[in-house]
């Protein structure tokens, strides 16, 4: 598979005020692949992803994009670069219909006026590029779709721009059996045409069912980035519960690396 | 029904409507709660009728004159109104924001001696103000806009008798703003406006048709667009026909009067230019994105307050327009310029019309057609003899009916999937 990876984190921290959220965290992208993001609630995957997408500034660390180191200010300077997130909320508007909502913000104007033949050329497209075939109309309104379907519209509001790499927050959280099935090969085809894919999943199933690669997060630290095949499903759950399995994750606490930060209780301890 | 499958450029395929799959999209759509105007349309046939056997009078051309005049500062407010109600906030304010736009203007005119081509624009620089200040508090401090506005209806109420120092009525007597909402278009210039309206609606619709099927892209049935050009003809050329018969009981004494009262061409092009903007321009579309969905629009890149901002300035400038055009039919403002029920019938005529109040939903025909209605209700019970207060009573009860209306088709719309 492809050796360099499309955008690799190195080192990253983050705190808000006293509380540091990643330490030294560490994440490769690789076009044509899915790399599963998981970690349990607080391990500070939302966090990254907001690091990554310019939303919070991060404190140390570099981001490299294709072999550049780059900076990500804004959510514009990711957009630029080609980095587009899928939130869970999905952000998208009831009252506009498909085209509206996959050119908002970015609309095509001749003039002064919408050149909406043209976008909804461009969205027709891209859903035919990921094989969606089950709208009755691009002029459909986004409050008339299913969870599934608003989903493809996010996914493919995001690949429009010619993204390179996709994150997709938790994208069949709510989701039925059939849809999650539709909306996880629709995450497969985007690695097949060469994207980067990062899937944020609490669903063990979704992550072997696509993944390539597999990143957990362990309170704020990297505990591995290995290969999907490599690793057992319980492997994944004990790095996530204890960020630590086998000879996979993080080493042993020791007291040593705690330096002193904390106090020491036991009875008859040091004054 | 031959319903022959098509795709569009990009290989989506989708169904090609025909005229009966269109009519049958839309009934699903009035069925899952997306009106439109079609109640204000419905109550301003029956209402109609109703006065037109109650009173033959109704139907007089000269009612029917009338009618868009006692309806314009409404319907000004009112297509204002929709931008505001549009992001789901309102302006409670906008009655005498426009009462105080038109005492400017004639204070400007009668007591200062400035021509009208001066005090207009006086007049709307300050509704742009008086929005822009509206808008600033609503957005940039956080400040509800209901209360923003409610202390601003009080204020302006205020501000109001203080221009007319304590209350004297200031009488206008330049002949170009007298004109503006009280006197007719030739017969000739009237039927020129509207065969150009229908021919410029008819091209725009023809040259959209075939511009995207030339991309191949689904385009409406011919038959619908057919079916619309030609409404949209027998609306005006019987409209025009109607004006522009003789009104003056006694033509010979009183001089002659016929052709479509100015003011309603004027409400004809702020009708086209704002939907435009609302329907054709990246500002509109931001429009109905933050009334939409704000967090999606913020996160799409959306400036979310200065869209803010800038609908209540639309919303108090189109009040200025309306306080010009009530000063002008009037004669003269006075301190309850735009105040009594002035208000009350512009939101009623948005909502009527089918703007939601909830936001997101609206256009700004809407304005016009439930200004129609109110107009409509207006005047009716005023020629079957009620009084003021009864006439406040139904109109009330009647935008209780709109907001009803809704409300209730939004809970069915969420409950069907289509909103």
């Amino acid at each position: 598979m492809a050796a360099t990876p499309l955008l690799e984190l190195r080192g990253i921290d983050k705190s808000f005020g006293p509380v540091q959220v990643l330490h030294d965290v560490g994440l490769s992208v690789y076009p044509g692949e899915v790399t599963a993001l998981v970690g349990d609630n607080g391990a500070g995957k939302s966090t990254l992803v907001k690091c990554v997408s310019g939303i919070y500034t991060i404190d140390a660390g570099t981001v490299t994009f294709d072999g550049n180191q780059v900076a990500v200010h804004s959510p514009r300077d990711a957009s630029a670069l080609g980095i587009e997130v899928v939130y869970q909320d999905l952000a998208l508007c009831d009252n506009l219909d498909i085209v509206q909502n996959m050119f908002l913000g970015r609309e095509k104007v001749r003039g002064l006026v919408l050149d909406e033949p043209t976008m909804e050329q461009m969205a027709g497209d891209t859903l035919a590029s990921l094989s969606v075939r089950t709208v009755k109309s691009l002029r459909q309104l986004v409050a008339s779709l299913s969870g599934g379907q608003r989903q493809t519209v996010a996914i493919a509001k995001a690949v429009l721009w010619n993204s390179r790499v996709v994150i997709l927050d938790e994208p069949t959280a709510a989701l039925g059996v059939a849809q999650t099935a539709q909306v996880l090969e629709l995450v497969r085809r985007l690695a097949d045409n060469g994207l980067g894919v990062v899937l944020i999943s609490h669903n063990m199933n979704d992550v072997f069912a696509v993944s390539d690669r597999v990143a957990a997060l362990y309170l704020g630290r990297t505990a591995a980035q290995v290969r999907t095949s490599d690793v057992t499903h319980s492997q994944i759950v004990e790095l996530i519960t204890s960020g630590r399995s086998g000879n996979l994750g993080l080493p042993p606490e020791k007291p040593s690396d705690l330096n002193g930060g904390v106090l020491d209780i036991t009875p008859g301890g040091p004054q | 029904m031959s319903t022959t499958t098509t795709t569009t450029a990009g290989g989506v395929r989708v169904v090609k409507p025909t005229v009966a799959s269109h009519l049958h999209d839309y009934w699903g759509r009035v069925r899952g709660g997306d009106l439109g105007s079609l109640p204000a349309v419905l109550g301003l046939i029956v209402l109609s009728l109703i006065f037109g056997v109650a009173r033959e009078t109704f139907f007089s051309p000269l009612n029917f004159a009338n009618l868009f005049n006692q309806s314009a500062q409404v319907v000004f407010i009112a297509m204002g109104l929709v931008f505001v109600l549009l992001l789901g906030e309102i302006d409670l304010s906008a009655g005498f924001a426009s009462g105080v736009c038109g005492a400017v203007m004639a204070i400007l005119l009668t007591n200062h001696g400035w021509d009208w081509y001066t005090a207009i624009p006086v007049a709307l620089a300050t509704g742009l103000v008086i929005g822009f200040t509206l808008g600033f508090l609503v957005a940039k401090v956080g400040i509800p806009s209901f209360v923003v506005t409610l202390a601003a209806f009080l204020a302006f109420q205020g501000i109001l008798l203080v221009l007319l120092s304590g209350g004297k009525n200031i009488s206008i007597r330049d002949p170009f703003v007298l004109a503006l909402a009280n006197k007719n278009m030739s017969v000739v210039v009237s039927w020129v406006l509207a065969i150009a309206a229908v021919a410029g609606y008819a091209a725009l619709q023809i040259a959209r048709i075939r511009g995207r099927a030339k991309r191949g892209l689904v385009t409406d049935p011919m038959g619908i667009v057919l079916a619309r050009i030609v409404a949209l003809a027998v609306i005006l050329f019987s409209a025009v026909a109607v004006l522009t018969a003789e009104r003056s009981i006694n033509p010979l004494i009183s001089g002659s009067v016929k052709g479509v009262p100015i003011v309603a061409p004027i409400i004809a092009v702020f009708l086209i230019f704002w939907t435009f903007v609302l329907g054709r321009t990246t500002y509109g579309r931001h429009v109905y994105a933050v009334g939409g969905n704000t967090e999606a629009a913020r996160r799409a890149g959306i400036p979310v307050d200065r869209v803010r901002i800038s609908v209540f300035v639309i919303c108090s400038f189109m009040a200025a327009v309306g306080g010009i055009i009530a000063a002008s039919r009037a004669n003269s403002v006075d301190p309850n310029s735009g105040g009594s029920n002035v208000l009350l019938y512009a939101v009623g005529a948005a909502v009527i019309g089918g703007t939601s109040l909830f936001g997101g939903k609206g256009r700004v025909l809407d304005a016009v057609i439930g200004g129609a209605v109110i107009a409509v209700i207006d005047n009716g019970m005023g020629l079957m003899g009620y009084s003021a207060g009864t006439k406040f009573v139904v109109t009330g009860l009647i935008l209780l009916l709109a907001a009803s209306v809704d409300a209730l088709s939004r809970r069915r719309a969420a409950a069907t999937g289509t909103r």
